[in-house]
């Protein structure tokens, strides 16, 4: 995997080139840009064969990576698992369904360790000695660890409101970490700012077009872990709306270089309703994506105003797909009867994904004979906070066998919170899983 | 009255390098006309084949998305802070 195809940044816009450089505003129509891979160049690199040799890590597709020549990555990050999921599919009526679980991607259990080790690459390669984010928390998390074994600052803005475990899991690799007195979107708002006036390698605002190509890496080793071929649909959380867009743009990239056959996948989307700008334009058909005041758990959903929901529901449109949102108490039933059946504990953004899946199958907008992935972008001991009082304090048994079985009683006596009763929650929700 | 108008760095390529301008203006419309006036390069880049604004240029005032104040609505107040801001990725 020594050769590197070539690349650039071009405009989603107008299709003005950029060549490389940290940038990710067109300055003549004001689009962003994106990164371009001649993928003629890439013919014959990006093989079956060449990625099959290459590392057991992202690093394998590197040929369709935006990756720096000399630089050698050396972090494991990614080839997380797809796991056939047959008792959440019996739970709410699928098929062939499977999840992309990125609750355990390396180093620091969400997708976002995917994006990161990209963006940091280009930022040791156009001399970043600091780099920084504005995130809402999984990202934080990946800048700050990834930035400490590259040896780079890293200096990180956030909500102030966000989950405890994500603060720490940032502030740990020693990153410094500022808490900004307002929602995701004026924090981003202010890195815009900051990216204008100080010499620093955001990963999502400057550095932007690298860190979201990526997400791609999603979409190959799905394809390559099903045996190279395409399943019939992918759901997928949304926040900014990038990650959709570059599912779709890998599998469009290796049917293009005939490593899997022509499919047509539809691609399904997930918000929390408390955040659902994207969904609600997919579901009235809006060519305008209006911005929320995100108000919900899935707070590494809450995105009010997402610069990619554009791209992200005509991606929808396009492959015939289409959005569901669901509300708090849905999101907590998804992350238990994700837990539950299939021992997989994710955050509240897998919450989300696995509730969405759920209703589509409730509305037959997918067949249970069709094959689905649901991507699971993010871990549960990361937001333990909203699981808080839903399981008993149990109280300590003295060890003795006859305390032991005198409390078992007591709690077979007990009304039960068996798993069946998370199905009400979603019922609640307005759709029936059963 | 006036308003303080902030602009983006991606814009600065048509203003001579300016990245602020103050406006009289009532409201959003008077607002990009102004600009338009001040900056009459950066016009042409402004604005999409019908005429409105592009739609990755978001406008904050103050602390707000203009959008959440209603637009062209919203009357421009001494003092006012006005950004002109591209859209930035975030999230998945």
């Amino acid at each position: 995997m020594s050769s590197v195809s070539s690349y650039e940044l071009r405009c989603r816009g107008c299709g003005r080139s950029f060549g490389n450089q940290p940038l990710s505003i067109c300055d003549e129509c004001f689009s962003p840009l994106e990164v371009f891979h001649d993928l003629e160049a890439a013919r014959g690199i990006f093989t079956r064969a060449s990625i099959g040799s290459g590392p057991h890590s992202i690093w394998r597709y590197r040929a369709l990576l935006p990756i720096p020549e000399g630089f050698e990555p050396d972090l494991a990050v990614g080839d997380t698992p797809l796991v056939r999921t047959p008792q959440l599919a019996k739970r709410i009526g699928a098929g062939e369904l499977y999840i992309k679980n990125d609750a355990v991607c390396l180093p620091t259990l969400s997708f976002k360790d995917r994006v990161v080790a990209v963006a940091l690459a280009n930022a040791r390669a156009f001399g970043f000695q600091t780099v920084g984010c504005s995130s809402t928390g999984n990202l934080a998390n990946a800048v700050a660890a990834q930035a400490a074994r590259l040896g780079l600052k890293a200096c990180i803005l956030i909500p102030a409101d966000l989950e405890p475990a994500k603060i720490l899991n940032t502030q740990v690799y020693g990153a410094r970490l500022v808490r900004i007195d307002g929602n995701y979107d004026h924090v981003n708002r202010l890195c815009s700012q900051i990216a204008d006036r100080y010499n620093w390698g955001f990963v999502n605002v400057n550095l932007r077009p690298y860190y979201a190509e990526g997400s791609k890496t999603v979409g190959y080793e799905i394809a390559e872990q099903l045996g190279w071929r395409l399943p019939d649909n992918v759901v997928v959380p949304m926040a900014g709306g990038s990650l959709i867009t570059k599912i779709k743009k890998a599998f469009a990239e290796l049917i293009a270089l005939g490593l899997v056959e022509e499919k047509k996948v539809r691609f399904f989307g997930a918000q929390a309703t408390g955040c659902s700008p994207i969904s609600v334009a997919v579901k009235t058909g809006s060519e305008h994506v209006e911005p929320q005041r995100p108000d919900t758990i899935a707070r590494s959903l809450a995105i009010g105003n997402p610069a990619d929901g554009p791209y992200a529901a005509r991606a929808i449109e396009q492959s015939g797909g289409w959005a569901e949102d669901v509300s708090d108490p849905e999101v907590i039933a998804g992350i238990q009867i994700l837990a539950e059946t299939e021992g997989v504990f994710t955050e509240t953004a897998g919450g989300v994904t696995t509730a969405v899946t759920a209703r589509l199958y409730q509305q037959g907008r997918i067949a249970k004979d069709e094959s689905t992935v649901i991507c699971i972008t993010g871990n549960g001991l990361k937001t333990t906070d909203v699981l808080t009082g839903l399981y008993a304090h149990e109280p300590a048994v003295r060890p003795r066998l006859k305390d032991f079985e005198d409390y078992l009683t007591t709690l077979d006596a007990l009304p039960s919170t068996a798993p069946a009763d998370r199905d009400a929650d979603l019922v609640a929700g307005g759709i029936n899983v059963r | 009255m006036s308003v303080r108008v902030l602009l983006p760095t991606a814009f600065t390529k048509h203003t001579g390098g300016k990245k602020e301008l103050d406006s009289t203006a009532h409201n959003l419309t008077g607002l990009i006309a102004d600009i338009e006036t001040t900056f009459p390069e950066l016009a042409s880049h402004l604005k999409d084949e019908n005429g409105q604004l592009r739609r990755f240029i978001n406008v904050y005032v103050n602390d707000e998305d203009i959008r959440f104040l209603g637009n062209d609505k919203y009357e421009f107040k001494e003092g006012d802070e006005v950004m002109l801001i591209p859209s930035i990725a975030g999230g998945c």
